[in-house]
């Protein structure tokens, strides 16, 4: 896959809003800037949270909500946004892509939201967003889908905070190739998003000269696996495993009890072992293996202090676990991603001076005129590079080893390994 | 690996899974051979055998074997009190109207659903298994010098896994010893055949039926408890069950607890064999068919009475 | 003109007015209550007249969806000859079942209709390189009108699901009321009798199946023209059970019951997540609550109450 460096564009306005220093450090131009935004209502901006407390999410929506007030919090302990107070407006959509246009339009015609924002599950992002943009409510999702970047979507919808699962994935190639080994069997969920790490990660890994021995798809409903490990080739070097869904702790179980005490090299996304213990009785055999992490889950020795500071915000300890229950394991992995929304929002609104809704245009435009963002208190899992025509952000990803029942740090990956080329440009859509 | 191995494994796999299955689909069967409901919440109740096992186990803190015995006793007591109450409070005062008991059932199911969600919590809780070893299984092959047994690679199992097969098999003939030669389970076949006439006969039909009903739930917890050191507790988990027990209910034949058994044990083993010879998605679709078309043509289930 | 047409056209007119006097959230909910209701119509001329308890109408639901969009979506087939195509695989996918699973009765007949919408569903999902299987498309916004009306905006939506509900309304409305429909009743009510008195009975119960499912698909095909989506969590059990609750809530059996069950169901569940996060726990409390003091459901227990002449 070839690879190219997003550059900005050079039009006018994007070039006459980089100069007033909109391009990432946009915080700290607005606040040198007072006088410029004179508030005209003190009415708090109202931001709905579509959130997953029921249904198959819950488990990301309780974490999701956690981060999303803490992160409310520090931005009104700073003074709001353009002089006025965040409220959060928090609406459970069940997990489920009807209840979800539902809230939607909740949010737009009932409880008169300035934007709505928050949302995980990729069916419930597609399901949202066309009322999103028929109803002109920017809708900011957190939610990792490639959706947004195919072009599948509206100017409406935007994934400033969190990278998509094409880049994830591609940007594990090179180090699987290089350091686990060039035959690779896959053993995936048999449905789009267990597809999408099928495709882009073959076609990448066969471009560092690797192969793909066999592909094994697992249907979404299943409970028990050892029925499909004998289709892993014995001549395996890794398996590459991305499981969904709680029936995650078997699936390890049963690979270990089906490999016994020699296996190949093993290589997986966090994704279902979010909110999980690594030290569950039968996890033991994911000792020695490796994970796609977006932000390391137990703290590493070069911890920035900003992963201190943003840890100590949302309240998590340093093993990735709540403050006041250390059972209770968050998705860290993810979550920064609504931290990181919610201030590229508070950006988005300072730099277009919004007021109300009907300046909502102008917060997406400021948005999409967006593209490096340090890291920072505002950005604390990294750097980004954020796509204003596609409405994606690019950033580091990291890749960890379980060592002793924690993930330790081997790997972080460069922004370049996740770039790939536009699939869409949404700016030239009119609003 | 090679095919004789690879289907071993497959049918030792759908041999775990048709013995949980028989116990779950067992209480469906023994709710819908006496009372004629179907139970849409038998699911939430197999949940709930989960999630006890998993507080009673995380709660003695033990050795995982105490737990799990514990939970073993415990998980289907609650359950099935929990079942007899909810027969009492609902199921009684509608008269077990078929359709409105699917309605009822089905707000019993969000019930039990949410509350788990507000206790339990949506995590997914793995529960220690009392005692679990890999244990590698020989095949046989014709080599140069003949017959000859070997250890293929992959091919194995748990010793958990087998207590599971067995322990399923024991509960089963304890329950038909139960139904066939005890007074309680004689009169629970009595109330089955004709609750009227048992009713006229002096038999308290009422309280047959919240201990059937009781019954039925406690045999969803009991696969429960078994299950849940294979996989996990988690407040979603009980849907599957009750899809694939009201399958074996119905192909078994209504009622019939040797056609239940047999179902499962084809239900479960098929689930295992037809995966090694398909797409797994695929093999669903078949499976699915298949179940479907074997009721289009023997409606009755195939140990069940031709009706009428 | 009777008092049961006089009643139908008085509820599409008070709709129609509804537009322009609710406020925009809930001509918006009005707008899907009316597609569901739809749904749930369809599925209560098999349940609720003919006594055909199916469990596996989201195939119905689903075949519409994805016949519709689908076809939109790769062949670039226009919103009207795209809806025919979703009525004819909802009608096909009708027969093909209705002829297999109508061999059986009761219990069997509920499972072997699940068993195919779970088929149905497995399928959407099998071939997810064009259904993107549970994770779903959304139809490309340009194409969703009908002869120059934009369906995207608030008006468009409300009157395109107002027009189709009220096609079906007063189709079921004549049907129910026509000898076809009593000769359906007649079999829920003692098959045997029926058969006896000389009726075709297995050919007319495929028949209701046949225009149960068509219409069933037709709602489904209208959910993904006005709300922009398809994905196959509409083709699972759940969307099989939702009709079956807004028929039992609203009155099986009734020809507006369908629209009170599903107007019930999902205002039950709007405010009460208004008020707690429990909302399936309170969803829960009602439904047991309802089967056990509103058996008939709220329309068939004020006609058997009060009403007598409720169609």
């Amino acid at each position: 896959m070839t690879k190219k460096l997003i550059t900005p564009s050079t039009t006018t306005r994007r070039g006459a809003l980089k100069t007033l220093g909109l391009g990432g450090t946009a915080l700290a131009a607005s606040t040198a800037m007072p006088g410029f935004i004179q508030a005209q209502s003190s009415a708090p901006i109202k931001i709905g949270f579509q959130v997953h407390r029921t249904g198959i999410g819950a488990s990301y929506g309780r974490w999701y909500d956690r981060t999303s007030q803490a992160a409310v919090k520090r931005i009104n302990d700073a003074g709001g946004i353009n002089g006025r107070m965040v409220e959060l407006i928090p609406e459970d959509d069940g997990t489920d892509a009807k209840r979800g246009a539902e809230v939607i339009e909740k949010f737009a015609t009932q409880s008169n939201c300035d934007i709505a924002f928050g949302t995980l599950f990729s069916h419930v992002v597609i399901g949202s967003a066309p009322r999103a943009g028929e109803l002109k409510l920017p809708y900011f999702v957190v939610s990792e889908g490639h959706h947004v970047a195919s072009g599948m979507l509206n100017r409406y919808t935007l994934q400033p905070g969190i990278t998509d699962v094409k880049s994830q994935v591609q940007a594990m190639a090179p180090y699987v190739a290089s350091n686990l080994g060039k035959k690779v069997c896959m053993i995936y969920p048999d449905f789009a998003f267990g597809h999408d790490h099928r495709d882009y990660f073959s076609a990448a890994f066969e471009a560092q000269g690797g192969t793909i021995n066999a592909k094994i798809a697992i249907p979404p409903t299943e409970t028990s696996f050892t029925k499909y490990f004998p289709q892993i080739p014995r001549d395996t070097e890794v398996i590459y495993h991305v499981m969904t869904g709680p029936a995650v702790l078997t699936f390890v179980k049963e690979l270990g009890e089906f490999f016994g005490p020699s296996r190949p090299e093993l290589f997986g996304f966090i994704d279902s072992l979010e909110a999980v213990d690594i030290a569950s009785p039968g996890l033991e055999f994911l000792e020695g293996s490796y994970m796609w992490e977006g932000m390391p889950r137990y703290v590493q020795t070069n911890q920035s202090e900003w992963d201190k500071a943003y840890r100590e915000a949302v309240g998590v300890d340093e093993n990735g676990a709540s403050v006041s229950d250390p059972r209770d394991i968050s998705t860290y992995a993810h979550m920064f991603g609504c931290w990181e929304t919610l201030n590229i929002i508070k950006a988005g609104m300072e730099a277009s001076g919004y007021q109300g809704p009907a300046d909502r245009a102008k917060l997406i435009e400021a948005v999409e005129a967006m593209s490096d963002m340090a890291e920072g208190m505002d950005h604390p899992q990294g750097a980004k590079i954020f796509n204003g025509k596609t409405h994606q952000t690019f950033g580091h990803q990291y890749i960890t080893k379980v060592e002793g029942g924690r993930m330790n740090l081997v790997h972080t990956t460069s922004i370049e390994d996740t770039l790939y080329e536009d699939e869409v440009d949404y700016t030239t859509q009119s609003f | 690996m090679d095919f004789g191995p690879h289907l071993m494994l497959a049918m030792l796999e759908g041999a775990v899974t048709a013995a949980i299955l028989a116990l779950t689909a067992m209480g469906l069967s023994v709710v819908f051979g006496v009372m004629r409901v179907v139970n849409v919440a038998h699911g939430e109740f197999y949940m709930l055998g989960a999630v006890i096992a998993w507080f009673v186990a995380t709660t003695l803190g033990t050795h995982p074997a105490v737990g799990f015995v514990a939970a073993l006793v415990i998980a289907p007591l609650v359950v099935g009190a929990l079942a007899a109450a909810a027969d009492k409070l609902i199921l009684q005062h509608i008269d077990y109207d078929p359709e409105r008991t699917i309605v009822a059932t089905i707000g019993l199911l969000y019930i039990i659903q949410q509350g788990t969600l507000m206790t339990f919590g949506p995590d997914a809780s793995p529960v220690e298994p009392p005692f679990n070893h890999r244990i590698a299984l020989p095949w046989f092959e014709w080599g140069e010098d003949g017959f000859a047994f070997y250890y293929p690679w992959g091919l194995s199992i748990t010793s958990y896994k087998l207590f599971v097969i067995v322990a399923a098999a024991l509960i089963l003939v304890a329950l038909y010893l139960f139904m066939t030669r005890t007074k309680a389970g004689l009169i629970m076949r009595a109330t089955q055949q004709d609750s009227q006439m048992a009713q006229a006969f002096g038999i308290p039909v009422s309280k047959v039926y919240a201990l059937v009903f009781g019954l039925g739930a406690a045999l969803a917890a009991i696969g429960a408890v078994l299950v849940v050191p294979i996989q996990q507790a988690h407040y979603l988990m009980g849907h599957d069950p009750l899809l694939l027990s009201f399958i074996v209910v119905i192909i078994g034949g209504l009622g019939s607890l040797p056609g239940t058994v047999i179902a499962a044990l084809l239900i479960g083993m098929s689930d295992g064999v037809i995966s090694v010879f398909f797409s797994p998605t695929l093999a669903k679709i078949m499976a699915t068919l298949a179940v479907a078309m074997v009721l289009v043509f023997r409606p009755q289930g195939l140990l069940g009475k031709k009706a009428h | 003109m009777d008092r049961a047409l006089t009643l139908h056209l008085a509820i599409i007119a008070a709709l129609a007015l509804a537009f322009f006097i609710l406020p925009a959230y809930h001509a918006g909910n009005l707008a899907r209550i009316m597609v569901l209701a739809i749904y749930a119509m369809g599925y209560n001329l098999a349940f609720g007249y003919t006594g055909l308890l199916s469990l596996g109408h989201a195939l119905f639901f689903g075949a519409g969806m994805y016949g519709l969009s689908l076809s939109m979506q790769h062949l670039g087939t226009p919103t009207l000859p795209a809806l025919a195509i979703a009525l004819a695989c909802a009608a096909v996918v009708a027969g093909v079942v209705g002829a297999l699973a109508l061999r059986t009765k009761g219990v069997a007949f509920m499972i072997v209709t699940l068993m195919f919408a779970q088929a149905g569903y497995l399928v959407a999902l099998y071939f997810s390189e064009w259904t993107r299987g549970e994770e779903g498309f959304v139809l490309p916004q340009t194409m969703r009108q009908i002869a120059g009306i934009d369906l995207t905006t608030a008006m468009g939506r409300y009157f395109a699901a107002l027009v189709l509900f009220a096609i079906t309304l007063l189709i079921i409305g004549h049907i129910v009321r026509a000898p076809f429909g009593r000769t359906l009743i007649a079999i829920r009510e003692n098959e045997a009798r029926a058969t006896m008195l000389g009726y075709d009975v297995q050919r007319l119960k495929w028949i209701a199946l046949v225009i149960s499912g068509t219409i069933s698909g037709l709602a489904g095909a209208t959910y993904a023209l006005l709300f922009g989506y398809a994905g196959a969590s509409f083709a699972a059990v759940p969307y099989s059970i939702l009709p079956l609750l807004y028929v039992l809530l609203g009155g099986a059996g009734t020809t507006l019951g369908p629209l009170i069950g599903a107007a019930f169901m999902i205002y039950l569940f709007d405010l009460s997540a208004d008020i707690t996060d429990a909302y399936m726990l309170i969803a829960g409390v009602v439904l047991v609550l309802l089967t056990m003091f509103l058996p008939q459901g709220i329309l068939g227990t004020l006609r058997a109450r009060r009403f007598k002449w409720l169609p």
